[in-house]
């Protein structure tokens, strides 16, 4: 009887090793099958007019230069807007606010914006931009990205400026240093690789966004580099492609997937580079 | 005398005007960065502000029949959320259904289970598909895993499970390959390493004197991980699958590739139908008029509402969680 409980307790944990390593293996298989896909996929669709030439229409060989160009000039400008702002509010909550009840509303916002449906920030730019404008732009486009942008900075920057000591801040203090001074010379240089990390996914993070510039930045078969106009991006042009009925639409798509999910990825790992030269320091 | 008052006066003016400097700079520096946090909450503003004026004309059109009205007609201009918001659940909570327990899983693998050397890249492998774009997903869905599904894996579980009564609704109707439970199955992918790095995270921090106490006694792993460590860890758990929810009911790219457009609340989970942002995402650069338009917004608002909650609950959790950790590290 004795033996019989034992050997049903053993094989009951024995199922329970085997679902986990399963569960495991469940996940990487996963990630194994769709970068394998991406990869044979999109290495056939891979050619130097990719980069060199526009989209074209069905059944003329084109590339995606005018969607990479739109990519990156958005990217851009929603870094260098959303990086300051996202910078300074995760000081304020770090540095000032720490325990006021203030802060506490503030990161609880910010918490939200940080996993809200990205395609909602379409529709708010939507309202405030293009129906003010009266047409699709590339500046509301990198302002839907700048709005994802923001979340992301606050949340690292503030984790990263609380991980400073305070004893480095106190030291400072006691030298007669006012307190920005602090921060720009002490608290911002000590978690500096932390904050790079933190727009480092920002980007990354926006790179690959299609549902809020579906409706901001709309898409453009054209070259083009007016702000002021719509503007092709990868993400809405893979969306675009995938969904058509060509097949060399099909291809193109998946080399410019490819492409975005090399550069997405070569960010998380530039990024991880930075976390562990912070832990190293 | 009078020699070093003079001096003492001086520097004393100067550095009155230093100070006087230093001051401003600090007030300008710290309103900047308090501004910048006012700016966060003006954009979380600025959103439900955008989503309820834009929804007005819809709302107040339908009323509140909006919410249950299954009819979905640009031509007619008849729109009901009632599809959208099931197709929007049923998925959500179907992706929850297989992400859940395959997240702790991963977590209890990547605690106890896994040999040293590999936990750091198994770890990385996971966090991996939380970095994958969603439209990468979604492509890959849409031409790779949603043919195999409907060429090799539906006709046979439909022919499995046609006679059981019950399950023959669930599983009925011709093998689309795009439809709910594809959406469902990819929504899952996506959210899985959400739910396990916080489950893993959580899992760490239990003390590792009471896992001890209970490999003492005897416990197989399995006792210890339901008896200990499960319940010590359920805030951060159950925190962590409603922070992943959260994102499946707002996820748009991927599902929007593989649900099929139904505007339709079908029976069989193989059958096509629609969620929330699936329908913006579609529909909205070709909506014509201003109620279809407002309508689109309106199931936005939606959505919004209910991510908002999901997602608050999931803040409140956490932040007991940490509050609770830091209380102990201190």
């Amino acid at each position: 009887m004795r033996m019989k409980l034992y050997a049903r307790r053993r094989l009951r944990n024995g199922i329970f090793v085997a679902l986990s390593i399963a569960a495991a293996a469940f996940g990487i298989g996963w990630l194994a099958l769709i970068l394998g896909t991406l990869v044979i996929e999109g290495a056939s669709g891979m050619s130097t007019t990719l980069f060199t030439l526009p989209t074209m229409p069905p059944g003329s060989s084109g590339g995606v230069s005018n969607a990479i160009f739109g990519s990156v000039v958005m990217s851009a400008i929603a870094v260098a807007v959303g990086t300051p702002v996202g910078i300074l509010a995760g000081t304020w909550l770090a540095e000032y606010g720490r325990h006021a009840r203030f802060a506490v509303f503030v990161r609880f916002v910010n918490d939200i914006l940080l996993s809200a449906p990205s395609i909602l920030v379409g529709l708010f730019i939507y309202e405030l931009f293009v129906v003010h404008m009266g047409h699709f732009s590339a500046i509301a486009g990198a302002a839907a990205l700048a709005v994802i942008v923001i979340p992301v900075v606050v949340r690292t920057t503030e984790n990263m400026l609380l991980l400073v000591p305070n004893t480095l801040r106190e030291a400072a203090a006691a030298l007669g240093t006012p307190r920005n001074f602090v921060i720009r010379t002490v608290t911002w240089r000590a978690a500096r690789a932390g904050i790079i990390t933190g727009v480092l996914l920002a980007i990354a993070r926006i790179s690959g966004e299609t549902a809020p510039l579906l409706f901001t930045a709309f898409g453009n078969q054209f070259p083009s580099s007016d702000l002021n106009a719509p503007i092709a991006s990868l993400p809405v042009v893979i969306f675009q492609f995938a969904n058509s009925a060509y097949d060399d639409w099909h291809r193109l798509a998946w080399a410019a997937a490819l492409l975005i999910t090399f550069a997405v990825l070569s960010l998380s790992i530039l990024a991880r580079i930075f976390e562990s030269k912070r832990i190293s320091q | 005398m009078a020699y070093v008052v003079a001096t003492m006066n001086q520097t004393h003016s100067c550095s009155a005007a230093v100070l006087k400097r230093f001051g401003r700079n600090e007030a300008i520096f710290r309103w900047f960065a308090f501004g910048a946090a006012c700016l966060v909450l003006l954009v979380f503003a600025g959103i439900i502000a955008a989503l309820c004026n834009g929804a007005w004309l819809a709302l107040s059109t339908f009323g509140f029949g909006f919410l249950t009205s299954t009819a979905w007609n640009p031509v007619t201009g008849k729109f009901g959320a009632l599809p959208a918001i099931y197709g929007t659940l049923m998925t959500s909570a179907l992706a929850m259904i297989i992400a859940v327990p395959v997240g702790i899983g991963t977590a209890i693998f990547l605690t106890d289970l896994c040999p040293r050397p590999l936990r750091r890249p198994v770890g990385i492998a996971i966090e991996l598909l939380a970095g994958i774009p969603s439209i990468i997903y979604g492509i890959w869905g849409l031409f790779v895993f949603a043919p195999f599904f409907q060429q090799s894996v539906e006709p046979r579980i439909i022919n499995a499970f046609g006679d059981v009564p019950l399950l023959t609704n669930l599983f009925a109707g011709p093998p689309y390959g795009i439809g709910i439970f594809t959406a469902s199955l990819i929504l899952s992918i996506m959210v899985l390493p959400f739910i396990s790095a916080v489950a893993r995270d959580v899992f760490e921090t239990v003390p590792p004197m009471l896992k001890e106490a209970a490999y003492g006694l005897g416990c197989t792993r399995w006792e210890v991980t339901w008896n200990v460590v499960l319940p010590f860890a359920r805030t951060g758990v159950v925190g962590g699958s409603m922070l992943a929810l959260g994102r499946a009911l707002g996820e748009t790219m991927a599902v929007t590739f593989v649900i099929g457009n139904a505007h339709a609340i079908p029976s069989s989970l193989f059958a096509p139908g629609t969620t929330i942002s699936a329908t913006i995402a579609n529909e909205f650069t070709e909506a014509v008029g201003d109620l279809y338009v407002s309508s689109l917004i309106a199931i936005g608002l939606i959505l919004f509402v209910i991510t908002f909650l999901v997602l608050a609950a999931a803040q409140l959790m956490l932040r007991r969680l940490e509050a609770r950790a830091g209380g102990r590290n201190q």
